[in-house]
């Protein structure tokens, strides 16, 4: 297990007032929230800092926190030693403002699953609190792209003989409609699962995402993908085959093109009442110089060539 | 084509296809009632229909219901907020569409 530093999380010294940690975790989330900010590792940055503040807003816990002292380094093996929470008391649910978390293992060993209410829900726990009517399913972009009928696995939590909830894998035929988009919710109905299942009686909520796909990316109903041509094809254009999703097509690459420079191709994008495009970026590939025959003819160019490729950087 | 033996669920585009009405909306986002009319009093959510019982919801609507909801929990906001906030992010995205679509020429 990694010990986290909770602090450097929060970006505040160790003796920070508890008003200067809400003032930085009130920044900290406002920045990170997965609704708000488009950075990429928003969602985990944001669980990290919610994790750190419901340790360092509980007086207790920062107290409990601080004497495992100062010398840990982020990401260091740790244990906790054996009673080393002896005489604190973790007490009372969390209220006020702070996000539920997926706790870390650090937290967990530290306050403990056993303890009801320290503001940290795990995951099960979290699917536990509700008739949860909520899943999220990751299809791969060819599924939504010509739609149909795939299988998935599903996590849905299930009430077991001791009125529990736990969370149970269920393997559903799913008839996905053509032209899904990232973000945008399933609806099955008929859901048809065991008894006792929580989600039973209700309609089941899919939030659908894409799988990370080796050549698209998928933005709204537009996809993009990244096009290596060869310095000939961008120097004096050509017509390249390019693969869509629909299958490879004819692409004519006008004669000077740049690398980054992004080529559209209408409607090849997810289909729709209003299909979306495909969007190539054409990067230039520089072919290797791994024989005396290609080494030669580099330094040909270098010769007949007048470029300076940072001519624009006044060097 | 492989055959399976099991029946195969059907899905529909909850922002295409479906209305929701309020307490669809309410199990859908596990809240209560009040907490949606908040939403709807505040201009996040704009319902169809005339009184409570009649609203329908376009399926856009949970996830903004959601997200707002989110907001409010996780950062502390009002409801004000957390619609400030939502329109904000909304124009922000359009102008982000917008300068995707120059960036085309």
């Amino acid at each position: 297990m990694k010990y986290q530093d909770y602090y450097a999380t929060m970006g505040v010294q160790r003796n920070a007032t508890a008003q200067e940690i809400r003032r930085a975790y009130q920044k900290l989330a406002r920045k990170y929230h997965p609704d708000v900010s488009k950075e990429a590792d928003a969602e985990a940055r944001f669980k990290a800092v919610g994790e750190a503040y419901a340790v360092l807003k509980d007086p207790e816990k920062r107290a409990a926190y601080d004497q495992l002292g100062a010398n840990w380094k982020a990401g260091q093996d740790f244990q906790a030693p054996p009673g080393w929470n002896a005489g604190f008391e973790f007490r009372g649910a969390d209220t006020g403002e702070g996000m539920q978390f997926d706790a870390s293992d650090f937290f967990d060993s530290l306050f403990g699953r056993g303890f009801g209410g320290t503001g940290a829900r795990s995951a099960g726990s979290r699917a536990a609190h509700a008739r949860d009517h909520h899943a999220r399913i990751l299809i791969d972009i060819e599924d939504a792209w010509q739609g149909g009928v795939h299988r998935y696995t599903l996590q849905l939590p299930e009430v077991d003989p001791d009125g529990r909830l736990q969370m149970k894998q269920h393997v559903v035929d799913v008839r996905i409609p053509k032209g899904v988009k990232q973000g945008q919710h399933l609806r099955l109905s008929g859901l048809g699962a065991p008894e006792g299942t929580a989600a039973s009686g209700g309609d089941l909520y899919l939030e659908v995402g894409f799988k990370p796909h080796p050549l698209y990316r998928a933005e709204g109903h537009d996809l993009y993908m990244e096009l290596p041509v060869a310095p000939w094809e961008a120097a004096l254009g050509a017509s390249i085959k390019v693969p869509t999703p629909a299958g490879a097509v004819e692409l004519k690459v006008p004669a000077g093109s740049a690398a980054g420079s992004r080529m559209r191709l209408k409607g090849r994008g997810l289909p729709g009442p209003e299909p979306g495009d495909l969007y190539a970026i054409l990067r230039i590939a520089v072919p290797p110089a791994n024989s005396a025959k290609a080494r030669e003819f580099y330094a040909r160019m270098k010769e007949e060539f007048d470029f300076n490729p940072r001519s624009h950087m006044g060097v | 084509m492989p055959r399976h033996k099991s029946f195969v669920l059907s899905a529909e585009i909850l922002e295409i296809d479906l209305e929701l009405s309020l307490a669809q909306l309410c199990e859908a986002c596990d809240v209560e009632g009040d907490d949606i009319v908040l939403l709807v009093e505040a201009g996040v959510l704009e319902p169809s229909g005339d009184s409570r019982g009649h609203w329908r919801f376009a399926g856009a609507s949970l996830q903004r219901a959601r997200r707002a909801l989110r907001l409010q929990q996780d950062l502390g906001l009002n409801v004000a907020g957390a619609a400030l906030a939502l329109d904000l992010i909304d124009e922000m995205n359009r102008l982000r569409e917008e300068l995707r679509r120059r960036g085309d020429g």
